[in-house]
This record gives C-alpha cells, structure tokens and sequence, in this order.
C-alpha cells in the first residue's frame, strides 16, 4: 500500500489574506482526493506582481525564496492559475541569468501544479456527483488558459460534480484585473470587468466560476451591479462534494 | 506622447460612448471571428504560423544584407532607393523628388509608415497638397483625425457621420442607407485627384528583395491607382518589411488577409518591379522607393528586435480586451493595440509613451493570434522594466513596491503588517469589501476588497484546517 502524495500547499498572498476560504477548500479537496497536504509557514508570494509591474530584482528575490522553501517537497500546488504560471513559466526566465538558480527554478516548474490539473491528472480524482449542483458559467483566466492550457480540467470537474455549464460568448475574454493594472487604469479594467459579467448574466447561470483568487476578487468588486454570484472553482468543488447548503 | 493620464482620460470617454463602443466591438468582432474562419481553410495554420516566424528571424538576422541585396535588384528594375534614416530624411527626399517635378498635388494610398513619420504634415508645410485614397484614411483626413485602427482607419465612423461629412463636403444631402451614393461621392471625387496628380505616394506591405519588388496589399484598387495613374510613384516602406524571397514573400501572403480581415487574400494584390518597361501601355515613368529607418535598426539585437516582425496585420488589436474598451486614439499613436504598445515607444521614445506599456493586463490574446507569434506581452513586461529603472516611473510608485516587496520578503513582517492593516480597516470593512468614498477609491466604483478576519496561514496555525 503506497504512503498518500505529499503536497505542499503554496496558498498565494492573495488568498493568505484575503480569501482564506479558498485555501481552506482547496486543503479538504486534496485531502478528499487522498492527499497529505503540508503548509510550509515561511510562504508569502511568488512575486508576480513585482515581475509584473517591472520590478524584477525584487521579483527574483521573492522567487528565489520561493524556490527555497518549496523544492524539498515532491508535488507543489496552488488554487490560482496566475501564480502557477509564474512559478511554472516565468521563474526560469526570471533566473537564467544565474545557472545554479535557473537549474533549480526549473526543477520545481516540473512539480508545480494547479489545483483542477493536479485533482485531474495527478491524483485522478473522481468527485462524486451532487444532486443540488447549480448551472454555472466558467471564466478561463488569461495565464491558464492560454499559457498552461487548462480548460477542460476544470470544466471536467465541475460537470463530474453535477454542475450545468452554459459558456459565455467569449469565456476567455481577460475579466480587467491584470493586477495593478486594475489600479493604473480602472477605467478600462472597470469596464473589461463590465464586459465579462454581462456576459456572464447573459448566460442565464446561478454563478461565474473562476480558478483564479485574482479574477474573482476583481468580478466580485463590481458583480452587484449585474446580479452575478462569482465563486471559486475550490470552494464550489468543495460545497458540491460535501453536499452542504450552496 | 502620451502620458497615463492621458490615456486614461481618452479611454474614458471612449467607454462612455456607447455608439463607439458597439462601432469598436462590431468591426474587431468581424474581423476577430473571419481571421478564426480564415485560418481554419489552410490545412495547418499553425504550422504555417511557425514557418513564417522562422522566415522573419532569418530576414531580421540578415537584414544588412537583404536591404543591400533589395536595392541591387529595385536599381537594376529601373527603380530609385533612397535611405532614410529619420523622418526628416524622408521629408526631404519626397519634397524634393515633388519639386524637381513641379508637382503641387500628390495622392497617397495607405500607408502606416507615412503616418508615423507626419508626411502629409511635411508636404502640406512645403506646399503641396496630399490627398489620401484609401476611403477610411480620406474619411480621417477630411475630419483631421488620426487613425483608429491599424487596418482601418474609420472603424469608429458610423454611416451616419460619413453622410453628414460627405454632405457638408458635396453641400449635398447625402442619406446614411445610400451607401452607393456614398461610394460614388469618393469615387468622383477621388477619381479626379488620381488623374491630376503629378506624384503617387504608397506605402509597401513586403519588399521582396529577391528581385527588387514591392507588394501592396489593398481592397479598393486605390493602390494600383496611386502607384501606375501618376508619372511618379514613390513608396514608403519600413526597412523590417524585407522578406528575402518570393517563397516567403507566398507565405506572408498566405497569413497577411486572412489574420487582418479574414480574407484569403484582398482583393488587389500588386507586385511592382521597377516604372513602366519599355512597350507597357500604363505604369509611372518613375518608382522610388524610400526605406525608412526610423529607429529600426537599432532594436537588432536588443530585447525588443521581435517587434519587427510585425506586417501590420492588426489581428492583435482585434482580440485585445483593452483596445475593444479604450479604441485607437487613446494611445496617441498611428500604431495602437498590443503592437502599437510596443513599437511606438519603441520608435518614439518610452519616456514620451510611459502609459502604453501600461495599458494591459498581459492577458496574453495578442500572442495567441500573431500570424509571427511575436512575444507583445514579453516586450510589453521589459518596457516595464525599463520605465523602473530609467525611473520613468513615478518616485512614489517606485517607493511603494520596493517597501510591499520587503515587507513580503519575511512570513514575520507579512504577520506584522498584515495585523497592522486589519486593525486600521476595522472601521471601513463590510461583507468583505472596505467602504472608502468615491473620491478616494483608486479602483474609481469598483469595490475593495477587505484582509479577512483571519489570515489563511493564522488559522492553519491554530490547527483549524
């Protein structure tokens, strides 16, 4: 009989502080889907915003850190597409310059994983089907989808677990957050953001679900509006597969 | 230039108009959905993309080369080529050829790279008057707009106000549903120019350098007009727009319409070989070809050299989330959208662009549709880097990250700060959003959101996970 995987949970600072629900529902799923999950304390953020925004020194000092604290373990994950991106996709870059770090960089890209590809094909988690799942619409965030090209996994899940899925005209259309691009020019993203949640209401569902902590919380700031419910891919799986009130 | 409040202020109006706004969604819809159609026809659009990327790195890589190896063969067409390496050259090297032949009255087809330089500008300065013929750039022209789109330039007129302007124009009442009246106002007026003028002005969408050719890629027939009516013909082209042979000049072709308009081809496809031969019945008695440098040149071999890919086909204008919002003339530039965001700084200057490399959310959609699969958010996170540090880039911005990046630099000073701030929020927090009024929120009506009560790793510490 195998020892369950051992995974490091890298929760982001995003739902560290502001949606630890998020991390919470991503913790039991893993559990549920047979998994040992670790916190390493010492996290704090993958320096995308940093990178992002064109600070790279400090982005390769977060990264390098980073990269410290998660390589002793076998199986990383995290409940957001963007910061899998940048750990999976950019810390090479960010690091190539430094063999020794980009050897390393690269060595945890191969154990990074979102949470829906990690359940999917990693462990290959069968949820069980709720009878109470909603219709629900899906956003695909920018980096996974087009840069991991995750779009079926969440999609799996979510139909395996009993949900409805009516797709939006454009699911892959960018919802305006792009990070403090949503502060520089709100304008614009309020008005991207706009476009995503009619689309969304459009659609007819009782939520948009998204896989990413970053674009939900940018739906959420202006859903109201449009009489949008926006969950998290974790904490409706989680809802779903226990069965509790939605 | 553009700064970013600039940029902000345009956009702004630009989202509040929503005629605009149906006008920007409907023509980049369009043309979005026919370059999927488009491309879906050649058995491997992919790899098409991949072969043609590998023949712009290889003209790139010799581009010394292949522009000497250009003028060899325009020269031994018949053709003049002339270097340009600033605007001003250029200028000069037009008004002269327009002087050395007393011409007062130029028509021009489209051409971007005209744009950049301000040539109508320039001719108008030195007293001669250039009439554009392409029906979106005449539109613009009469109206003293710049360009919103790289394709087309009047995607944000509607039928309506091309009939107001061309009635005022004619003194005419001209109705929005005639659109064949409308067609015949520009043909007339146009046709006259075409015949009158004593020089042609194009730009150049390839330049073949295998035999000293230039391609133009039109759909009114305007640029055969402009290039063969006049006894002068004299193009404007980019030195990035070399492709070394006809082989690959055939691929370009191939992709160019179809990510642009969703066209296998446009409707005219010209390829000029040097002025008239000896026995044609039509043609100019002279072709000049100008290439341009503009500060091209000098991004080989710098991060930003995959720029120069570009054809100009504006496919990534057509799925960007920002440009749909914002439109062309919020970025002050002839070239707009994610490439715009990249070669006007590029060319013109970051420091005079500082709000371009900002006006994404690196969403990614321009490197999914580039028929050169060119890297725009790449650039577009290294100009970024740049404006950090040539400290374009406000001080008090530049304070702030630098202090966010050291308090997460340790899980303590995470705690201590994070504790800090849930005490100072407690009066403003409310169902996870913080209450802030209108005029002191920096995400202008859309809602912050709150630190949690508790952080996740604070519970998790507590065993409550």
């Amino acid at each position: 009989m195998s020892p369950p995987p051992r995974v490091a949970l890298f929760v982001t600072c995003l739902v560290d502080q502001l949606h630890p629900e998020i991390g919470v529902a991503t913790v039991r799923l893993l559990r549920r889907a047979g998994c040992e999950v670790d916190f390493p304390m010492a996290q704090t953020c993958c320096g995308q915003p940093f990178f992002n925004s064109g600070f790279r020194p400090e982005a390769a000092r977060l990264a390098k850190r980073a990269i410290e604290i998660l390589e002793p373990y076998e199986a990383i994950v995290l409940p957001s597409g963007s910061c899998t991106t940048m750990i999976r996709a950019e810390y090479v870059h960010l690091l190539e310059e430094e063999p020794a770090w980009h050897d390393r960089a690269r060595k945890v890209a191969n154990k990074t994983y979102e949470l829906s590809e990690f359940l999917r094909h990693q462990v290959n988690w069968q949820p069980p089907t709720s009878q109470n799942a909603p219709t629900i619409t899906y956003h695909d965030s920018c980096h996974m989808c087009r840069i991991l090209g995750l779009k079926e996994e969440p999609r799996a899940l979510l139909t395996q677990a009993g949900c409805a899925i009516n797709e939006m005209s454009e699911s892959n259309r960018c919802c305006g957050f792009g990070g403090l691009f949503s502060i520089r020019m709100p304008e614009v993203s309020n008005a991207m953001t706009g476009e995503k949640l009619h689309q969304a209401a459009e659609t007819g569902s009782a939520m948009l679900v998204t896989a990413d902590p970053g674009c939900m919380m940018q739906m959420r700031g202006l859903a109201e509006a449009h009489g949008v419910r926006v969950e998290h891919l974790a904490v409706l799986l989680e809802m779903l597969t226990t069965d509790s009130q939605i | 230039m553009t700064t970013l409040h600039q940029f902000r202020a345009e956009a702004a109006a630009t989202i509040a108009d929503a005629q605009l706004q149906i006008s920007l969604e409907g023509a980049t819809h369009t043309f979005a959905s026919g370059r999927v159609r488009a491309l879906a026809e050649l058995p491997d659009a992919d790899a098409l993309r991949d072969h043609f990327k590998a023949t712009r790195e290889a003209a790139l890589g010799r581009l010394a080369h292949y522009l000497e190896l250009f003028e060899r063969n325009a020269t031994a067409a018949g053709a003049q080529v002339h270097w340009a390496v600033t605007p001003a050259e250029a200028h000069d090297i037009v008004i002269d050829i327009a002087r050395r032949h007393n011409v007062d009255l130029v028509v021009k087809s489209k051409s971007m790279a005209t744009e950049e330089i301000h040539l109508n500008h320039a001719l108008e300065a030195a007293g001669i008057e250039p009439v554009e013929t392409d029906l979106g750039e005449w539109i613009i022209q009469l109206l003293g707009e710049p360009p919103y789109h790289i394709v087309g330039p009047a995607i944000h007129k509607t039928r309506q106000q091309v009939a107001d302007l061309f009635s005022q124009q004619t003194g005419r009442q001209i109705s929005a549903d005639d659109i064949e009246g409308m067609v015949g106002v520009a043909r007339s007026a146009l046709r006259e120019k075409f015949l009158s003028a004593g020089v042609g002005i194009s730009g150049a969408n390839i330049g073949v350098a295998e035999t000293g050719s230039i391609v133009l890629v039109t759909n009114e027939g305007n640029g055969r007009m402009v290039t063969s009516a006049p006894k002068v013909h004299i193009a404007v082209m980019g030195i990035e727009k070399l492709a070394a042979n006809w082989d690959d000049a055939a691929v370009w072709l191939a992709l160019l319409a179809r990510s642009s308009t969703g066209q296998p081809l446009s409707i005219y496809t010209s390829a000029i070989t040097g002025p008239a031969k000896e026995g044609d019945e039509d043609g100019p008695q002279e072709v000049h070809i100008i290439l341009l440098d503009n500060g091209r040149s000098q991004q080989v071999g710098t991060p930003y050299e995959e720029a120069l890919q570009c054809i100009r086909c504006g496919a990534c204008l057509n799925v960007c989330p920002v440009y749909r919002e914002s439109g062309g003339h919020a970025y002050g530039s002839p070239y707009s959208g994610p490439i715009g965001a990249v070669v006007t700084p590029m060319l013109m200057g970051l420091a005079d662009f500082e709000a371009l490399p900002q006006a994404s959310s690196l969403c990614t959609a321009c490197l999914d549709v580039c028929p050169a699969r060119i890297d725009i958010p790449r650039m577009l996170l290294q100009l970024r880097a740049d404006e950090v540090e040539e400290k374009v880039m406000p001080w008090h911005e530049r304070v702030a990250e630098r202090a966010a990046a050291r308090v997460l630099s340790s899980d303590k000073s995470l705690r201590f700060v994070a504790g800090a701030l849930r005490l100072l929020q407690t009066p403003l927090a409310r169902n996870g959003h913080l209450r802030v009024p209108a005029a002191l929120n920096p995400a202008k009506g859309r809602k912050l959101p709150a630190l949690a009560k508790k952080s996740f790793r604070e519970m998790w510490r507590k065993g409550e996970v």
